[in-house]
């Protein structure tokens, strides 16, 4: 499978480092290596989900127990995320550190994934949501430190989109 | 059966418990009795005080957890049945007063009054103790049982749609968020 393994366990590293206790997941393609990597850590709590939207109240959760948490998910899976985002971890002031692989953009071959390919952005925009890419190795750590620490200081949402050129190997 | 009096019969024992309430008439009759720091009123984001129960109980396995839901909001969030059952958190206790009505905004029916029957949904979900009340004096006996006990437990309780002429309280949800917070560090320190 050409998803990158040394990059997604780079990923799963990084999390670590930022003292992630909690991960909630919705399988896909792109994060096959990054959940394998949960599952196989007895210090992570993997929290498999039936759609993504639970995953925010999971993760509000987590918060209010004083642990830090982070969601995986595709842009689709933020889509389907968006009214718990709004009226739970806007509403109440909720960190959350979402990882997005961004399916649908540039050498997008799946014909379904490219609509929300389109929207992923201006939704992340049009919802106020800070957001940066995870698109080369030498900057993952450092990115997925400082979205931690602003979703943590600033008590919000915070979304990192994982990129075809950092996710696969072709 | 009244929600209230529900509320009312078990009050007591909420003392120790984390509380998360969904919004509308469970939290403005939970705060009618008398607000206390170790409850959580979700007053939007329907569908998901069970998992914000569920990410509480994971977090501290320890602490009892009791989420007040609905059957307007559990119906939106069928798959959180799934997901408790998956990994069935020993100390949550998970209530659903079912009244067979969007109450908060009108009283509208849901599904529950043409038949679904959430007790079965919750028991083919994994759920390992379920069980449908219809009296106050149940009521009481199964959430005690309920948090004596070590089993994820659904309790649905048959309410009738009646609920506070207001819903909005002086409380805000911010100082609700930041108060149970801080309850729960203060667990944690002591």
């Amino acid at each position: 499978m050409p998803v990158s393994l040394r990059n997604s366990k780079l990923i799963y590293e990084a999390l670590k480092e930022c003292d992630i206790r909690l991960l909630s997941a919705l399988p896909e393609t792109w994060l096959v290596h990054l959940i394998r990597s949960a599952e196989d850590d007895p210090e992570m709590v993997l929290v498999r989900l039936a759609k993504e939207e639970e995953g925010v109240g999971i993760s509000a959760g987590a918060h209010l127990a004083g642990v830090k948490s982070a969601m995986l998910m595709q842009n689709h899976g933020f889509l389907a995320s968006i009214n718990g985002i709004v009226s739970f971890a806007h509403l109440y002031k909720i960190p959350l550190l979402m990882l997005i692989s961004y399916r649908g953009s540039f050498g997008e071959r799946d014909p379904w994934q490219t609509q929300g390919g389109n929207v992923t952005e201006p939704l992340l925009r049009a919802l106020g949501i800070p957001y940066s890419f995870l698109d080369a190795v030498e900057t993952v750590k450092k990115r997925i430190r400082q979205a931690q620490t602003l979703a943590e200081s600033s008590l919000q949402p915070v979304a990192l989109l994982l990129t075809r050129d950092l996710m696969w190997e072709e | 059966m009244l929600r209230l009096d529900c509320l009312r019969t078990i009050y007591a024992d909420l003392e120790n418990c984390l509380v998360v309430t969904i919004m509308g008439a469970v939290a403005a009759e939970l705060q009618s009795l008398g607000h206390r720091p170790n409850f959580f009123y979700l007053q939007h984001a329907m569908g998901l005080a069970s998992s914000t129960g569920l990410g509480l109980a994971l977090c501290l396995p320890e602490q009892r957890v009791i989420v007040f839901d609905g059957d307007g909001s559990l119906l939106m969030n069928l798959g959180s049945l799934s997901t408790m059952a998956r990994y069935r958190p020993r100390k949550l206790v998970h209530v659903v007063f079912d009244n067979e009505s969007l109450l908060s905004v009108g009283g509208f029916p849901t599904a529950t009054s043409t038949g679904t029957d959430l007790e079965g949904i919750a028991r083919a979900a994994g759920i390992p103790r379920v069980s449908t009340v219809k009296s106050v004096e149940d009521f009481k006996a199964a959430v005690t049982d309920a948090m004596r006990g070590t089993e994820l437990t659904t309790i649905i309780a048959k309410v009738e749609a009646k609920g506070p002429a207001a819903f909005v309280t002086d409380l805000s949800l911010l100082e609700n968020r930041f108060q149970f917070r801080r309850h729960i560090q203060s667990l944690q320190n002591s």
